[in-house]
């Protein structure tokens, strides 16, 4: 199966004044096409850095040191020129979090659209119009006719959401990716937004790869996950395989610290120590083994990549082979 | 962040290396603030005595600077002029801080009516251009060097009671006030132990920033002839003297008191941006 | 739209106010007795006595205060005893000769400082960068009169490139027929470009003076307001969204930058006012700065305090202006209620 996206051992580092912050190293994953994939990970965990990198908009001090980035058989670094550019909104968008700052606040909505329509499509005028209205009918936004002239601080947060999902599936993407598109939004919307966000993935044969720390959020919404840890992909497989048997420990506490269904608040475990600083010269292979109970030795040499089952990679020597309790 | 266990003094060092200038301005400042306090000592030659040397002669080995229509020692002139400069401005801004911080601070700690005469008042000197209003102030109150130190503290007002409200009224509510209260300190006394003290750090830097501009005003408003009279010597004064000679070549009457301003002034806005660097790392511009 | 425009205007009163109450307490402070001031040194106690009356000096302040205010509105500025003409005509011939250069230094500074602070901007670090700062704090360092005279100098003097530093046009030449008062369009209406030209001549040094002191706060707001809107999330949005970078630079980020750098134009405008007397002195510009200047030297008080109302009250419209601009760029400005 060749993959919609495919990370290949990505190794990407930003260069400060206080050091060099090797915040990506070796990191890989596949995306098919339509499907979802959700990557979790602690806030600081290199998320969203990975996913800058991917649509070639990460910040000027980052440097990519190694690894490719495939999407549908173009390779996005060594193509960072005009064929990236056109394809970055076109063929892969992005929705952010907190919605209400990530518009232009004294733009019209629609005008936003159609910003992005005339980048990448024909569109002129009032073609262009008619087309931005029906993006925003495409959210689910009532009234869109009404809805095109406002701007951002005249809609709610949830609103503001439904607009940018607007902009990132005006031309029809093949990949969307959201990175913590629930956040700085109420409850109940943001199971609304969620929703919305499936519904179109699959309306639109779309792949999704959703950005979260809420491991919930991800359980409920992806058909596989990878989780990552201070820059690492400690773990990667199948929902509900990762749920079930957690092989690495980091993945373990996680789901030991997400609320599922009835659990009882004490039963909710809390992740000891922090993500180590990553400026270090001293960086462990394992940048979890200072937080984990199980180090042992081995913990001091190469990261191994342990096929746990089909599909579902660990990257650990003591892996935890065993269902839970 | 590294910045935030950074002592002070290691801060100071990053600035100064970060900003070689910080080091040339603070050096810079250093002279001009000997030159008001011992100028008398070191000027060469009398500063009002008249034909030291041939009026209108260009800089030489015995009068560095040049000789004025009158004959007087340009180099001896601008050194004295530092005390009165320096002087005006100094006195200035320290009034203006003074009167200005406790508005401020009032305004800022207690709010409803004080606030509001406070913030009227402060309004109204913003309403004009402040240069004109301190030419104005000056031609009513009279024309004298007191004056101009009224004038250009008035002007300089609504700069501290903005910084002095707006740091008071975040204090206000402060933990450690909120503590003091409880401990029973009435309102005059937790303004004045516990909310002046705090706004000192940043009424220093706005000091430091307003100190340039002080002096740039007080200059010009002495080289359209208010304030500072003949045959004192002040560099505003100078330059005015130096104008009429400058369009037929004696270029030196003008150009050394107007450069010694420029310096003295340039050496206090950017000691000013190292101050505020130093105190509040996050408004660098 | 309309109410907002209405509410600015209803709210510039209470400074306009305030601008009338301090200049009626300047008139009020004259050093010593206005009256015998008025009276001259050989007048007796009764010409001052009478004269006293005559300027109502007699009256109570706040009365004193409604009177001056009928004058004003009346148009009665009181009178120039230098020249023997009513201050207010005084003022308004030579108003459009300070208003000519204000508004050229302010388009210098503008169309110099916003395309150097976005370079800094764009390129943190660079030697651009640099520049910007340098020049925003050498700016703010020049005394006005200062540079006006080394430009003179230079220019005038040493080259021979600039006309002499006296007024707005070569005596040999005559100025065109007033429509606007601003020789560069008149000459233009009148087509005589040849007054353009020396008036223009004229024009170049105290402009660039003027603009030199105002740069350095306009680029410096214009960068740091640039720096930040470039970090602001919705500049990722539209860079992930594919936008052109130059879509991304002006339509998303400047047009956001600017909104605090025309809040900044107030503070220049109070410097550009400032330095423009200042500026006029040096270049002997016939504007209301050199003619306050002359009157302050007489002593002849009048005309200085009208010159500080006119000014404020221009100051006060051009803040207004700046207030419905705004308006017009933010719609968050524009909600009513």
């Amino acid at each position: 199966m060749s993959a919609l996206l495919a990370i290949e051992n990505l190794s990407l580092e930003f260069r400060t004044r206080s050091g060099i912050v090797r915040a990506l190293e070796n990191v890989s994953l596949q995306l098919p096409e339509g499907g979802s994939l959700g990557l979790v990970g602690e806030s600081g965990s290199g998320k969203s850095v990975l996913s800058f990198a991917v649509l070639g908009i990460q910040d000027a001090a980052a440097t990519v040191t190694g690894g490719t980035i495939r999407f549908a058989d173009k390779d996005l670094l060594a193509d960072a020129g005009s064929a990236m550019k056109n394809m970055r909104g076109r063929e892969l968008a992005m929705i952010f979090q907190n919605p209400r700052v990530a518009l232009n606040p004294i733009r019209q909505v629609g005008q936003q659209i159609e910003d992005v329509l005339r980048r990448h499509t024909a569109l002129r005028g009032a073609a262009a119009r008619a087309r931005a209205i029906e993006c925003l009918a495409d959210v689910r936004i009532p009234d869109p006719e009404r809805r095109y002239t406002a701007y951002p601080f005249e809609l709610s947060g949830g609103m503001c959401q439904r607009v940018m999902i607007a902009i990132a599936l005006a031309c029809k993407p093949r990949l969307l990716i959201a990175d913590e598109p629930t956040t700085g939004l109420d409850v109940t919307t943001q199971a609304a937004i969620m929703r919305l966000i499936r519904d179109l993935g699959h309306e639109k044969g779309m792949a999704t790869l959703l950005i979260t720390h809420d491991l919930g959020l991800a359980r409920d919404f992806c058909d596989r996950l990878a989780v990552m840890h201070a820059g690492h992909i400690v773990e990667s497989g199948a929902t509900e395989t990762l749920f079930r048997a957690p092989a690495h420990p980091y993945t373990a506490q996680l789901v030991r610290a997400t609320p599922v269904g009835q659990d009882k608040l004490e039963n909710l475990a809390s992740i000891p120590g922090n993500l180590p600083d990553l400026r270090r010269s001293d960086l462990p292979p394992c940048r979890f083994s200072e937080r984990c109970e199980l180090r042992g030795d081995a913990c001091a040499t190469a990261l191994p990549s342990v096929d746990v089952s089909t599909g579902h990679l660990v990257a650990c020597h003591h892996p935890q082979l065993r269902t839970r309790p | 962040m590294a910045s935030l266990t950074m002592t002070r003094w290691q801060l100071l060092r990053y600035v100064v290396a970060e900003n070689p200038l910080s080091l040339a301005a603070f050096l810079l400042f250093a002279a001009l603030v000997l030159l008001a306090l011992i100028g008398p000592w070191i000027a060469p030659f009398d500063a009002l005595a008249s034909n030291v040397g041939a009026p209108l002669s260009p800089p030489s080995m015995a009068h560095w600077f040049g000789t004025d229509s009158l004959g007087r020692d340009i180099l001896s002139r601008v050194i004295i002029a530092a005390r009165l400069d320096l002087g005006i401005a100094v006195a200035a801004v320290g009034i203006s801080c003074i009167l200005g911080g406790l508005a401020g601070a009032f305004a800022g700690y207690f709010g409803g009516w004080t606030d509001r005469i406070v913030g009227r008042l402060s309004d109204t000197i913003m309403a004009f251009p402040l240069f004109v209003l301190a030419m104005g102030i000056v031609a009513a109150l009279g024309n004298t060097v007191a004056n101009i130190v009224i004038a250009t503290a008035i002007i300089n007002l609504p700069f501290y009671i903005r910084v002095a409200r707006a740091e008071s009224n975040v204090l206000r509510n402060a933990g450690f006030v909120e503590a003091a209260r409880l401990a029973g300190n009435g309102e005059v006394r937790l303004l004045f132990h516990h909310i002046i003290p705090n706004i000192l750090p940043p009424m220093t830097v706005q000091i430091s920033l307003n100190m340039g501009w002080a002096i740039l005003n007080a200059a010009g408003l002495s080289f359209i002839g208010l304030g500072v009279r003949p045959p004192a010597a002040e560099w505003g004064i100078m330059v005015a003297e130096g104008a009429q000679y400058i369009v037929s070549g004696e270029w030196w009457i003008a150009l050394f008191p107007g450069a010694v301003l420029m310096l003295a002034v340039f050496c206090f806005n950017l000691l000013g941006d190292s101050l505020r660097d130093l105190v509040d790392p996050r408004r660098r511009t | 739209m309309l109410t907002t425009i209405l509410k600015r205007l209803l709210g510039a009163i209470p400074n306009l106010i305030g601008v009338i109450v301090v200049t009626f307490l300047l008139t009020r402070a004259l050093p010593g007795d206005p009256a015998a001031f008025f009276a001259g040194a050989s007048g007796t106690a009764e010409a001052v006595e009478e004269i006293r009356k005559k300027l109502g000096l007699d009256k109570s302040l706040p009365e004193q205060f409604i009177v001056y205010v009928r004058d004003l509105a009346s148009g009665d500025w009181g009178f120039s005893h230098a020249t023997g003409q009513p201050v207010l005509t005084e003022l308004t011939t030579r108003l459009p000769a300070s208003l000519e250069l204000t508004l050229a230094g302010l388009f210098l500074a503008v169309i110099v400082a916003i395309p150097l602070g976005i370079l800094a901007a764009t390129r943190p670090g660079s030697w651009i960068d640099h520049l910007c700062r340098g020049i925003a704090t050498a700016g703010v360092s020049l005394p006005t009169f200062f540079t006006g005279l080394l430009l003179a100098y230079i220019f005038y003097f040493l080259l021979g490139w600039a006309p002499p530093p006296l007024g707005r046009l070569d005596p040999y030449l005559s100025a065109p027929p007033t429509v606007t008062g601003f020789y560069l369009i008149d000459s233009l209406i009148a087509r005589d470009f040849e007054v353009f030209i020396g008036a223009l001549k004229q024009l170049i040094l105290p402009t660039i003076t003027l603009a030199l002191f105002v740069l350095a706060p306009l680029a410096r707001m214009t960068r740091a307001s640039m720096l930040g809107v470039l970090s602001a999330d919705f500049i990722r949005t539209a860079r992930a969204s594919g936008l052109a970078p130059t879509t991304v630079l002006f339509a998303y980020a400047f047009r956001n930058a600017l909104l605090p750098v025309m809040t900044t134009l107030g503070m220049v405008f109070s410097f550009l006012l400032g330095s423009n007397v200042l500026v006029e002195k040096v270049f002997a510009w016939p504007g209301i700065g050199s003619f306050a200047i002359e009157a302050l030297v007489a002593s002849d008080y009048a005309p200085v305090q009208g010159f500080v109302l006119s000014m404020a009250l221009l100051y006060v419209l051009l803040n207004l202006t700046i207030d419905i601009a705004y308006g017009f760029v933010d719609p968050r400005m524009r909600v009513d209620g």
